[in-house]
């Protein structure tokens, strides 16, 4: 844990509020962020924070979970596609019960992402669970 | 108490995770006949990946949603919690992070058992009301604890909300005033490095929660010149689902006024969040000039009581974010009682 502390606060503008990317000479937006554009090859990419929302593109259960995540298993993993755009990876939250399909509304939540030990520090980051009461 | 300049709650948003676990589970895993009568139907439980950080991140985020204000004009963050994920090291820098009011900020977590959030909201009120601030998040939210076997466990549950004090040209409910009342009562304590909070007996009830709710309340309708028929709605802590009712009916209070805001009935003492969750309840159906008396608890021991009305702007900012009822209505069953100690991480090896 203590090799990855500097990297998980390095990267907490895109674990806490899902910033990547903007490319100011194209419609590029990228998750996580880049520093050049693939498309233009623009560098000085400004940050860009998306909204949150998206819809599911893919989706598996985890019923055999790598070490450090046993106390949440079985949970989802999943693809999501934004709004924006971009296609990104990451952990489902409030799946037990619900009956996840492809192209389901999600929306960004902050969870816990592993299950440090008690002396240890927490890893909160983005999640995506299916889309919340009312449409906003 | 009054504030220099009008303050109000510019925004307001709340969390409750959708784990429940039935009363009736909790009483059969301690051989208690099911023909008891339990407190509680259900309580809420926080998922796996879910704390106090968490829950608070999700109401600080609906608070925002339902103000005029952006992130980078929040002043203050104050959490107030008696479940912090962290002995040391602040809940608070973790939500003003999250929602992106980060570097130019205060924030601190609070302890005052329940009344860690109402506590948050007087120094909200008042870091606004001097001129410090234009915009100040008050928030109170708990994964509460309690021991396992004990009769707490049926109602110790887990929420929360988020208040946003701003001026009152953005409010959405103005302050009309608040009052404190605090003594040093023994009534629940948990010292360092023990999991769960102990009970000084004969020091629960009359001498702490009745006490200083009656006194807090009766002292701020006393400054206000008003009395309860004053008042549309009414909320107190709920620490089960008689002592609020008894605290209110000794007041002047009936049942039409409080039930809105017994969300204990449906998911049991959120703690912290419990009065501030009530008063959401009671924002998500309130029409404009609706007067609104609230006042918390908290053992150690403390009420603060504030004096609410709302405007005209609160229908249209309503449907920003979720509501009370959005959360109480998405429920997951948890199976077992051994399901639920794995949840709480009550199971620890030896």
């Amino acid at each position: 844990m203590t090799v990855e502390l500097p990297r998980y606060h390095r990267l907490r503008g895109a674990y806490y509020r899902l910033e990547g990317s903007a490319c100011p000479a194209c419609p590029g937006r990228y998750f996580p962020p880049r520093a050049v554009c693939p498309a233009c090859r623009t560098a000085g990419l400004r940050m860009f924070a998306f909204c949150g929302r998206g819809t599911l593109y893919s989706f598996s259960r985890v019923l055999q979970p790598p070490r450090g995540f046993a106390s949440m298993a079985p949970y989802a993993v999943g693809m999501v596609r934004l709004e924006e755009g971009p296609l990104i990876s990451c952990q489902l939250a409030d799946t037990d019960g619900v009956d996840l399909s492809i192209g389901m509304p999600v929306e960004m939540v902050t969870r816990k992402l592993r299950d440090a030990e008690e002396h240890g520090y927490i890893v909160y980051g983005y999640k995506f669970r299916p889309r919340l009461g009312r449409a906003r | 108490m009054k504030t220099g300049r009008e303050v109000g709650i510019a925004g307001y948003g709340v969390y409750i995770p959708a784990p429940r676990i039935d009363a009736r589970t909790i009483a059969a895993a301690w051989g208690r006949s099911p023909d008891t009568r339990l407190p509680v139907r259900e309580k809420s439980v926080p998922a796996a990946d879910e704390d106090t950080v968490t829950m608070a991140i999700e109401a600080a985020r609906g608070a925002l949603r339902r103000s005029r204000a952006g992130p980078s004009a929040v002043r203050a963050v104050w959490v107030g919690t008696e479940s912090k994920p962290y002995a040391v090291k602040p809940s608070s820098t973790i939500v003003a992070e999250a929602i992106g009011a980060t570097p130019w900020v205060s924030a601190a977590d609070l302890e005052f058992a329940c009344k860690a959030g109402s506590e948050a909201m007087q120094t909200a009120c008042a870091f606004v009301g001097s001129g410090m601030a234009e915009y100040a998040l008050a928030i109170g939210m708990d994964a509460a604890q309690s021991k396992p076997g004990d009769h707490l466990e049926f109602t110790a549950a887990a929420g929360g909300a988020a208040y946003l004090f701003g001026p009152a040209a953005d409010a959405l409910a103005l302050v009309e005033g608040s009052r404190s009342f605090v003594t040093d009562t023994p009534d629940f304590f948990r010292r360092q490095h023990m999991h769960y909070p102990e009970h000084g007996h004969r020091f629960t009830g009359e001498p702490s929660y009745f006490r200083h709710t009656l006194e807090a309340s009766r002292g701020l309708l006393e400054a206000l010149g008003r009395v309860p028929s004053d008042y549309r709605w009414a909320v107190f802590h709920q620490p089960n689902p008689k002592f609020m009712r008894k605290v209110a009916a000794e007041l002047g209070f009936g049942e039409a006024q409080i039930a809105p805001g017994a969300v204990v009935d449906r998911i049991g003492n959120t703690y912290s969040g419990a009065s501030l969750l009530g008063l959401a309840a009671f924002l998500d159906a309130a029409r404009a000039g609706d007067r609104i008396f609230f006042c918390s608890y908290g053992s150690g021991a403390g009420s603060d009581a504030f004096s609410l009305v709302a405007t005209a702007r609160l229908e249209a900012a309503r449907d920003a974010a979720p509501s009370v009822a959005d959360y109480l209505e998405r429920r997951q069953p948890i199976p077992d009682y051994g399901a639920y100690l794995r949840m709480t991480r009550a199971i620890r090896m030896l």
